[in-house]
C-alpha cells in the first residue's frame, strides 16, 4: 500500500512539472497553431541559468530558489526573440508545415548552440541543492519537502494562470486572439503584441519548471530539453491542445502513468507507454481528452 | 514525338549510370587496395548511399504527400537490425563461415530484402491508424511510434549482443557477417551501388506514375482529391508503407558499413548526426519534392559533416569557432530557418535535375531572369 | 415520359443536424438522366449543405442518396465518386501546383488498371494506359479550350479558366451526376456565357445529369428545366423557372419578409 501511495506522489510531482510545459506549448499553440518544438529547449536554458545565477544569489545572501527569477527573465527573453526572429516571417509567408520545420529547427539550433558554448558544453552539469532537503513521515509514506513544494507550487500557478486567462483583460486578449485573429485585430486588439505576450508567459513557465525539475534531479543536459519537452508535449495533446484545463489534466495523466509503469513495470519501457497512451487516446479522440473535432470547411 | 522524347531520356539515363557504374567497378579495380581510396572514399560512398536512400524515401511522405513523419529512423533501425540479425543466425548455422562465396553474397542481399519488407510491413501498421491524423497530429504521432519501435528493441533480450546493444556495450558487428570492414566495404561496395541505384529507380518510377499524381494531388488539397475519386487514406498508407520499406533498406545498408549498432543512432535526437531530425533537414534542405534534390543535399551534407569531423582546416580556424563547427547541427539550424523563410519548400523545390533536360532547363532559367530583370527595369523606368 | 424512368439521382427525406441545429431537413430530389436542375436558395440556406451530404463530404443524419436506385449511404467521397456523382466546388479546389493536365488525369486514377509491380517496370500496360490518360484528358481539355494552357500550372489559369478546368477534372471522374457549385460566382458576364455555353455542349454531349446551385438568378432562369428553391434548410418551391419566379415565398425568402 505504501509503495502504491508513494508511486502516486511521485506521479503527481512529475505530472505538476510536465503539467507547467504544457500549458507552454497549449497556450502558443492555442494562440499560433504551431507546435513550438524549442519550448523543451527554453527548459534547458532556464536550467543553465539557474546554474550559472545560483552562487550569485547565494552570494547576495539570497536563498538558491532566486535564482528562477533570472530564469524567468532569460527565458522569455528567449522566448520572445524565438518568435519574433523565426516564427513571425515564416508564418507571414510560409504553409503549416514550414513553421513546424522552423519550430524544429529552432530547437535543433538552441540545443547546439548551447553545447557549442564552452561553459555550457556537451557533458551534464550537476547543480546545488536548491530546496532544504529531508522531509516528514505519515504512518509508512515519506513526504519530501521538493515534491510537496513542486507540486504547491505548480498548482497555485495554475490557478493563478487561469484566472489570468479568464479574468484580466489581456488574457481575454489572447483568449479572442486564438479564436479568430483577423476579428481580434477589428477590436482593437494587437495581435502581434499579444502572441509576444504568450511567448513570454509560456517560456517563463518553463524557467519554473526547470527549477522544479532540478530541485528533484540536479543534473542538466542540452539534450533535457526535448527528453522533457516531447513529454510535456504529448501532455498538452492528450488533454487537448490549446485548452489550459487540458493540458494540466493530461500532465498529470502522464506523470501518473510514467511513475507507475516505472515502479510496476520497467523504468526502460516508461517512454513507450506514454507514447502508447498518447496514440491509444489519438486514435478513440482526435482532438484530445478535453478537445472539440473541428472539420475544415467545404 | 513526345514518347521519342522520353525513350530516349530513358536511354540516356541507363547509358549514363551503367557507365558511371563500369567506370567505378574497374576504378575500384585499380585501387582499391590503396590508403585513401580504401580508407576514405570508399567508406564516404557506403554512408553517402544509406544517406541518400534515407533522404530520398523520406521526401515520398513529406515532399509529395506531404505528411510531416518524424520517426523515420524507426523504420531505418528496423531495418538495421533485422539485416543484423539475420546474418548472425545464418553464421551460427554455419551456412557461410567465411565472408566470400556466392553464398554470403545471397545473404547479403537477402538480408537487404528482408530489412526492407520488415521496415515496410511496420510501416503499414504504423500507418495505418497514424494517417487518420493531420498535420501536427501525425508529425507527433509518428515521433511516438520512432521511439516506441526504439525502445521496443532495447528491450529486446536476443538484440543486447554481439555488437547489437545499446551505445557502448556494443561489442563488434563484424562477427555477425555484416559490419564489413575497409576491405570487405571495398570488395562489397558494387552491393550498395545497385541497392541505391535500384531502389532509386523505383522511387522514380513510383513518383512518375499515377501514384505520384495521386499524392502530390493529396498534398495539394485532400477534400479535392477525394472528389476527384482518390482513395486518400489508402494512398497515404500505400506511401508510408512503400518509404518505410526504402528506409529499412538504407537501414540494411548501415548495419553492412558500421562496425556496431546503437538504437540512440535512430532516436528522434540526438548529440550525433544520425537522426529522424538529420534526415528531415536534408529532405527540406534538398527540396520537398525533388528526389534528385534529396540525392545532392545528402551528398553535400555528408560531405560538409566529413570535413567539419576530419578537415584539418577546422582545426586552423581561431578557437571561438571551434564549437561552431564541432556542431554542425548548429549551422544547419540555422541553414534551414534561413531556407524556409526565403524559399519555403526546400533550396530545388520541386525541380528534378535530368540529364536530358539540363541544357534546357539552363536555358529557360536564363530566359526567365532575363524577363524579370526587364520587368524590373520596366517598374523602375515607370515609377 | 421521364417519370417511368428510374432517376439517377434521387434522395429520400435527406437531412442532417450540427450540434442540435438542423441544418438541412426533409430535402428529396430526383433527377434523370439529361436534365439540368437548379438548386437555389438566399445565402445560408443549406445548399452547399446538400452538395456536401449528396457527395459523402458529410454523413446525413437522416436519409438516404441513391444513385440509379442503389443507396449508398456510409460510403466515402472517393466512393460516391465511383459510384458516379462528381463535383465542383464553390471556392475552386484545383491542384494549384499540378499542370493543367495533370489535373485531369489526376481523376482518371480510380480506373486505371496498372498496378505498382507496372509502374515499377514500366512495362507495356503501363505505357498503354498513360497514353491513353494523356489522349482522353487532352480531348476533354479541347472541349473547354484549354489545349493550349496543358502544361502550365493550374494555379497560373486566370479565374475563368480555372472554373472550366475544375469542370473538366470532374468530367474525367466519368460520372452519370454532376453538381456544379456556383460556378459562374466571381465572373464576369462574358466569362458566364461562356461557361454557359459550355455547360450545354457537356450536356449534349455525355448525356449527364447536372445540378446546379447558383446564385445568379438569370443564369438558373435561362439553362435550368426544373428548379428547387430552399431556405433554412426546407423546401419552398419546386418548379419550373416562370413558376419559382412568381412563387411568392420565393420572392419572399429572397427579399426577405
Amino acid at each position: 500500500m505504501s509503495t502504491f501511495i508513494q508511486t502516486v506522489i511521485v506521479g503527481l510531482r512529475l505530472g505538476s512539472v510536465y503539467a507547467l510545459i504544457a500549458l507552454g506549448y497549449t497556450m502558443v499553440y492555442g494562440i499560433i497553431r504551431l507546435i513550438n518544438f524549442a519550448h523543451g529547449d527554453f527548459i534547458m536554458v532556464g536550467g543553465y541559468t539557474i546554474i550559472f545565477t545560483v552562487p550569485l544569489v547565494l552570494a547576495l545572501g539570497l536563498p538558491a530558489w532566486a535564482a528562477v527569477l533570472a530564469a524567468v527573465a532569460v527565458c522569455a527573453l528567449v522566448g520572445m526573440g524565438t518568435e519574433i526572429i523565426a516564427y513571425r516571417p515564416v508564418r507571414k509567408k510560409g504553409t503549416n508545415m514550414s513553421a513546424l520545420i522552423t519550430a524544429i529547427a529552432m530547437s535543433l539550433f538552441l540545443e547546439n548552440l548551447a553545447q557549442a558554448i564552452p561553459a555550457i558544453g556537451p557533458n551534464p552539469k550537476v547543480a546545488d541543492q536548491i530546496f532544504t532537503a529531508g522531509g516528514f513521515k505519515i504512518g509508512s509514506v515519506t513526504f519530501e519537502y521538493t515534491t510537496v513544494i513542486t507540486i504547491v507550487i505548480s498548482a497555485v500557478i495554475m490557478i493563478v494562470l487561469y484566472m489570468f486567462t479568464q479574468k484580466t483583460r489581456l488574457g481575454r486578449a489572447m483568449r479572442c486572439v486564438s479564436e479568430d485573429k483577423s476579428a481580434a485585430t477589428l477590436m482593437g486588439i494587437n495581435v502581434n503584441h499579444t502572441i509576444i505576450l504568450t511567448f513570454a508567459i509560456g517560456s517563463a513557465l518553463a524557467a519554473v519548471a526547470a527549477l522544479m525539475y532540478m530541485a528533484q534531479y540536479p543534473r542538466i543536459y542540452t539534450t533535457l530539453g526535448s527528453d522533457l519537452g516531447i513529454k510535456a508535449f504529448v501532455s498538452a495533446v492528450l488533454g487537448g491542445i490549446g485548452i489550459i484545463p487540458g493540458a494540466v489534466l493530461g500532465g498529470f495523466v502522464v506523470g501518473l502513468f510514467e511513475s507507475f509503469t516505472t515502479s510496476y513495470i520497467s523504468s526502460s519501457l516508461a517512454d513507450a507507454v506514454v507514447f502508447l497512451i498518447l496514440i491509444v487516446v489519438l486514435l478513440l479522440k482526435p482532438a484530445g481528452i478535453m478537445g472539440k473535432n473541428v472539420g475544415e470547411k467545404v | 514525338m513526345k514518347n521519342n522524347k522520353t525513350a530516349r531520356s530513358y536511354l540516356v539515363n541507363t547509358l549514363v549510370i551503367a557507365a558511371a557504374f563500369i567506370l567505378f567497378q574497374v576504378l575500384t579495380g585499380l585501387f582499391g587496395s590503396e590508403g585513401d581510396f580504401k580508407l576514405v572514399l570508399v567508406p564516404s560512398l557506403w554512408q553517402c548511399c544509406y544517406l541518400i536512400l534515407l533522404a530520398a524515401s523520406l521526401n515520398l511522405v513529406l515532399g509529395f504527400l506531404g505528411q510531416l513523419s518524424l520517426g523515420h529512423c524507426g523504420f531505418m533501425a528496423i531495418g538495421a537490425y533485422t539485416a543484423a540479425l539475420i546474418s548472425l543466425a545464418c553464421e551460427r548455422a554455419g551456412v557461410f563461415t567465411d565472408k566470400a562465396g556466392l553464398v554470403y553474397i545471397l545473404i547479403i542481399f537477402g538480408c537487404i530484402i528482408a530489412a526492407g519488407l520488415l521496415a515496410a510491413v511496420t510501416g503499414l501498421l504504423v500507418g495505418i491508424p497514424a494517417l487518420r491524423l493531420k498535420g501536427d497530429y501525425l508529425a507527433i504521432i509518428t515521433l511516438g511510434f520512432g521511439m516506441i519501435i526504439v525502445n521496443v528493441i532495447n528491450n529486446l533480450p536476443f538484440c543486447g549482443q554481439d555488437g547489437l546493444s545499446q551505445g557502448s556495450a556494443a561489442a563488434s558487428l563484424y562477427k555477425t557477417g555484416l559490419g564489413f570492414g575497409s576491405k570487405a566495404k571495398v570488395t562489397y561496395l558494387w552491393i550498395a551501388l545497385v541497392v541505391t541505384i535500384l531502389c532509386l529507380t523505383l522511387m522514380f518510377m513510383f513518383v512518375r506514375s499515377k501514384y505520384g499524381r495521386a499524392i502530390r494531388a493529396i498534398k495539394d488539397d485532400e477534400i479535392a482529391a477525394s472528389a476527384s475519386g482518390i482513395n486518400v487514406s489508402s494512398y497515404k498508407v500505400l506511401t508510408f508503407t512503400y518509404s518505410a520499406f526504402f528506409a529499412g533498406v538504407a537501414g540494411a545498408l548501415y548495419a553492412c558499413a558500421n562496425s556496431s549498432l546503437s538504437t540512440s543512432s535512430f532516436a528522434f535526437t540526438n548529440a550525433g548526426i544520425l537522426n529522424s531530425t538529420f534526415v528531415v533537414v536534408m529532405v527540406v534542405l534538398g527540396g520537398m519534392g525533388s528526389l534528385t534534390g534529396s540525392i545532392v543535399a545528402a551528398v553535400i551534407m555528408f560531405f560538409v559533416n566529413y570535413q567539419i569531423a576530419n578537415g584539418s582546416w577546422v582545426a586552423a580556424l581561431p578557437p571561438f569557432l571551434n564549437g561552431v563547427f564541432k556542431y554542425p547541427m548548429l549551422v544547419y539550424a540555422v541553414v534551414l530557418v534561413i531556407v524556409i523563410i526565403f524559399r519555403p519548400r526546400g533550396i530545388f523545390g520541386t525541380y528534378e535535375f535530368s540529364l536530358t533536360r539540363l541544357p534546357e532547363d539552363v536555358k529557360k532559367a536564363r530566359a526567365r531572369r532575363a524577363a524579370a530583370k526587364a520587368e524590373r527595369k520596366e517598374a523602375v523606368s515607370h515609377g | 415520359m421521364a417519370e417511368n424512368k428510374v432517376p439517377v439521382l434521387e434522395t429520400k427525406k435527406l437531412g442532417i443536424n450540427f450540434g442540435g441545429l438542423k441544418a438541412v431537413s426533409d430535402f428529396n430530389i430526383q433527377i434523370y438522366e439529361g436534365e439540368l436542375r437548379g438548386l437555389i436558395g438566399p445565402n445560408g440556406a443549406g445548399k452547399t449543405t446538400v452538395f456536401n451530404m449528396l457527395t459523402g463530404v458529410y454523413e446525413p443524419t437522416e436519409g438516404t442518396v441513391l444513385l440509379n436506385g442503389v443507396p449508398l449511404n456510409g460510403k466515402k467521397t472517393h466512393q460516391f465518386v465511383a459510384a458516379g456523382i462528381a463535383r465542383t466546388f464553390q471556392n475552386i479546389r484545383l491542384f494549384g501546383q499540378m499542370s493543367v493536365i495533370e489535373n485531369v488525369k489526376v481523376a482518371f486514377t480510380k480506373d486505371v488498371k496498372y498496378n505498382l509491380l507496372d509502374a515499377s517496370l514500366r512495362t507495356r500496360k503501363f505505357w498503354k494506359a498513360e497514353r491513353e490518360m494523356t489522349d482522353k484528358a487532352m480531348e476533354l481539355l479541347s472541349i473547354f479550350g484549354l489545349e493550349d494552357a496543358a502544361e502550365l500550372p493550374a494555379s497560373s489559369l486566370p479565374y475563368g479558366r480555372q472554373r472550366k478546368l475544375e469542370i473538366a477534372r470532374a468530367l474525367a471522374t466519368d460520372m452519370k451526376v454532376l453538381l456544379l457549385d456556383e460556378p459562374a460566382a466571381g465572373m464576369n458576364p462574358t466569362e458566364t456565357a461562356e461557361l454557359l455555353d459550355c455547360i450545354n455542349t457537356i450536356r449534349n454531349r455525355f448525356g449527364i445529369a447536372i445540378l446546379l446551385i447558383e446564385h445568379d438568378m438569370s443564369l438558373v432562369m435561362n439553362v435550368c428545366e426544373r428548379i428547387k428553391v430552399i431556405d433554412y434548410g426546407v423546401t419552398i418551391a419546386d418548379g419550373l423557372p416562370e413558376e419559382i419566379a412568381s412563387n411568392p415565398r420565393v420572392i419572399a425568402a429572397y427579399l426577405g419578409e
